[in-house]
Parts: C-alpha cells; structure tokens; sequence
C-alpha cells in the first residue's frame, strides 16, 4: 500500500537551486490543461470514464519520450501519507490528494526521478502536464513541456475548437491552457514596504500572484507566486515572454530593495538575519510557520552574503522535507504534534550544520 | 523598519499610512500617505489581485433580462444544464462550447478580453486540408518568434516540422 519508497527523489529537481536568480526565484512551473474528446471532462465522468482516460492517456505517454523513466502513482492506490507528501511537494493539487472522503478512481500522476515533466491524470481536467524548475525558467520550462504535448497530441485525440482554442472544464483555463507562474521570495519589498506597489503593478500588467500553496492559500515567509491571469487571445510564447519579463523587473526590484535596507538598516538587518539562522541553527522544538519566516530571514542572509552558507539549496530543502507528512514519513509513524516540532527543529539543525563550512561555527 | 510608520494623509484620519501612492500629472509627481481605509475608500486595494469569480459573473448573467438567444436547456452530450455550470463553474464536456455557445463566448470574452485563441494550433489525427493550413500558420508564427529570441534549438525543431507538413501538403 505504502509505495512511498519509488519515490524519493521524484519531483524534487528544483531544490538544487540550479537555475538563474535562484537566490530569489525558488522555481518555476508551466503547465498545460488538455482533455480529451468524446468524453466528460473528470467532475461529471463515471468511474469507468475517467479509467478509460487514465489508460487512454498512460498508453500514450507509454509512447512518449517519458515512458523510460515514467513511473505511475495511482492515487488510490497510494496512503494516505503518500498522497500528502506529494502535496507537500507541490506536484499534485489538494483536489486529486483527497484527502477528505478519499482519492478517486482513475486518478494517477506520472512522474519521472530525472524529468522535471510529470502529468495529472484526471485531475480538474483529463491532463495536466507540468514542468518545475528551479530558478527563472520559464521559457526553458514552457520548451519541455510544449514538446511532451506535442508527442502526446500526435497520439491522443484532444478537445480543440477552432476559434477558442483549447478547451477545458474551468472557462479560465480556455485557449492556450497555459498557466506559467514563478514562486519568488521578496523580503526586500516586504521590509521597505515596497510590495503593495509592485504587486498593484504586476496586477495592471494582466498577472496575479498568489500564496506559496496556489489558488486562497496565505502569504506565507515572504512568498509570492505570480502567474499569468489569462489563457485566451495570446500566444504561448507572448505569455511565456510577458511573465519572464515581468518577474525580471520584480527581481531588480527586489534587489534594489535589499540594497536599500541594508544602505538604511544595515545593522538591524544584519541582526535579524543572525537570529533567525541562530534560531534554526540550534531550536529544539520548530512550528512549520516559524521555521518558514526564520528560513526568509536566512534566504536574505545567504543572498546578501552574510551567513555562512554556500548556497540556498538546503533552505529549499527544509522547506520541503520539514513538512508534517514528509517528517512522519522519515520517522515512519504519525507523529504527535510536539514530536513533530521536536523532529522538524533536529531535521534543520542536521542540515544546517552541514552546510555550512566546516570552520562556520569558529567564533559563534 | 528604517523609519517610524507615517500617518495617513487624509485630514483627522489617525491610522498609519500603508500605502504609498504616487501618481504623476502633468509630468508632476505626488506622493500620498493612505492608511487601508482611506486608500480603499479612494478605490486603491492592498488585498492580491482577485482572479475573475466566474460563479459571480454567472449569478449576474442570471439576473439579466432574458438574453435574445437563449441558450440551451442543457448539452447535447453530457446533459449539464447552465443552471449546473452556474452553482460550479465548471463545463461538463467539450461539446458544452456549442450548446452555450453565446454565454460562454460572453463569459470568455469577459475573462480574457478575447475570444480568438492565437496559439498553438493542434493538429488532429485525422486533419483536414484547413486544420493543416491553421497549423502551418501557427507553427510559422512560432518560428519567427524563435529566431527573434534567438532560440535556435526551438527554431530548427519548428523548421523541421513546416518542412514535414509542407511535405505533406
């Protein structure tokens, strides 16, 4: 039942923080919405429906230059847990995890453990292929994912209307299905107070953005995630472009705001930067939102070049790995919530102390 | 955290000032000092961006007098009715487009300021001499695009694929 062991790894290529600006931009994602013809789209599809879309769909992807490495994870087949930490790895929606009242039928993921590619079977629409990347990449990201469309389209008949374009079950997705959106981190706007502003801008300029979990999820450790608001009267690469474009503008931005918080407020800065990595660094006992507003504070320090941390690549990945199921699922039990925290804070002290140079702790 | 917050600059209001609005008139700039309130009073929001509510735009449509073609009762294939996509939001089939064909080109018009989809053009398995036009033009579109960004990668994959259609032509 448990069939968490397959997947370690898979999904998680991002957190290596090998992309451009990846100091700021945690990642980038591009997927497409698809669903097939001559059936209901999942929300009014029998259970016999979406399994013969889900094997329609598997076949082709079989043929696909994902087959080689493609592993399907059905989710009712999968725990609860494992369903949870997919979640958590932001590669399935809290829609197909089910995690109230149980997965349904049909429903699966393809993933792969070296393409950042991966498909949603059955989930709001009949397919999703996603792409996540680490860093800005949103053409690089829209390129894959265009090119598994491609050969899927070649083998799958597609519901596609002349003048609309791509059709799909939520009017807002029609057109392109192109939903491309970057996960930034901006403490520099956020403490010069510069962010309503720049997110007014990216408003008038046809984006939105959103919490770190998409769609009415909370702003959460300064993370914002801004992505196309329209799918229809534009081509895929004058959003791709106009996206790139305009998170480009949010980074300069932000790092102005970083010079001039720390032109300002150098030492304050300094001092909630040293907290923070204090705090993580040696706390017993971490609630997941504490360790999410620490873990800025120590983002900003390592771009700014004041901790002693080579990169951002183990921020990435405590902010992954210290989530409750992924935590549960090292310990490999339920955790009680102060067991969690207790887990969560040794998780990060490990990582952390093993990122840092070996001389880092001389002096502190 | 440089400074201490400033107050609100509309007259008697006590809050602090959390929006900073600089508008520039006549090549002159103004910076203004508005609490929440008085920022939202003036029409200026500091919430994200609402995405466009579909569920709202179609209570509305409901409310209006009845339209001059009224769509169908419900769609030829998966029979949802437009009472049923107006409670979710959302279609139940590809063939929904034409049983609402009206509403929805409303609604999509409304959403994305277009109707036009200008992408890519997906070729079926079985493709008429029409769709291959579409789809050459389309994949022609792209080509430029690529050269101008000077993504040649892209570039040569989409030369190869005209030539395979031209071929087939």
């Amino acid at each position: 039942m448990d069939d968490l062991p397959v997947i370690p790894d898979f999904g998680l290529s991002w957190l290596d923080a090998s992309g451009p600006d990846t100091d700021i931009v945690l990642s980038t994602r591009v997927r497409l919405a698809r669903n097939l013809q001559g059936y209901p789209y999942v929300s009014r599809a029998s259970h016999g429906e979406r399994e013969i879309v889900f094997r329609t769909v598997s076949r082709a992807v079989d043929r696909s230059s994902l087959r080689r490495e493609a592993v399907y994870l059905r989710m009712t087949e999968l725990s609860e847990r494992a369903r949870q930490v997919l979640l958590e790895r932001r590669l399935i929606s809290s829609e197909i995890a089910g995690l109230q009242g149980g997965p349904d039928g049909g429903v699966a993921v393809a993933l792969s453990p070296i393409d950042p590619v991966s498909i949603l079977i059955n989930e709001e629409d009949h397919l999703r292929l996603q792409c996540l990347m680490g860093g800005l990449r949103v053409t690089e990201a829209w390129n894959r994912v265009d090119r598994l469309d491609e050969e899927l389209g070649r083998a799958l008949s597609l519901a596609y209307h002349h003048e609309f374009g791509y059709l799909t079950s939520c009017p807002t997705n029609v057109g392109t299905g192109l939903r491309a959106s970057a996960l930034l981190h901006l403490p520099g706007l956020v403490l010069t107070k510069e962010i309503s502003r720049a997110l007014q801008g990216i408003a008038q300029v046809g984006l939105t953005f959103r919490g770190l979990y998409g769609e009415g999820s909370d702003v959460v450790g300064n993370f914002f995630q801004i992505s196309n608001q329209t799918t229809l009267g534009q081509s895929e690469e004058d959003l791709v472009d106009h996206l790139t474009r305009i998170v480009s503008t949010v980074i300069e931005k932000e790092r102005q705001a970083r010079q001039v918080l720390m032109r300002d407020a150098g030492p304050v800065t300094e001092d909630k930067i040293w907290r923070a990595y204090g705090l993580l660094r040696y706390a017993r006992s971490l609630e997941y939102e504490e360790l999410m507003n620490l873990l800025s504070g120590v983002r900003l320090g390592v771009s700014l070049q004041l901790l002693p941390l080579p990169g951002v690549d183990p921020l990435n990945r405590v902010m992954i790995h210290s989530q409750a199921a992924h935590l549960d699922e090292a310990a490999g039990r339920v955790l009680a919530p102060a067991d969690r925290r207790a887990h969560r804070a040794a998780y990060v002290r490990k990582v952390l102390a093993g990122a840092g140079p070996p001389t880092s702790e001389a002096g502190y | 955290m440089s400074e201490s917050p400033k107050e609100c600059d509309r007259q008697g209001c006590p809050n602090p000032a959390v929006v900073h609005l600089t508008q520039v008139v006549n090549n002159k700039s103004t910076t203004q000092y508005l609490c929440k309130s008085c920022a939202e009073a003036k029409g200026i929001t500091t919430e994200p961006a609402q995405e466009f509510d579909v569920a709202d735009f179609l209570a509305q449509l409901g409310d209006q007098e009845s339209s001059p073609s009224e769509p169908a009762e419900s769609c030829s294939f998966c029979e949802l009715t437009f009472d049923d996509f107006k409670k979710t939001g959302r279609l139940g089939c590809p063939h929904c487009f034409d049983s609402f064909d009206s509403n929805l080109r409303r609604l999509l018009s409304r959403i994305h300021g277009a109707t036009q989809h200008v992408g890519k053009v997906y070729l079926p398995p079985d493709p008429a001499t029409a769709d291959l036009d579409r789809r050459l033009d389309g994949l022609r579109r792209s080509l430029q695009h690529a050269i101008e960004a000077e993504d040649f990668e892209r570039a040569a994959i989409l030369r190869d694929e005209i030539r395979d259609h031209e071929g087939t032509d």
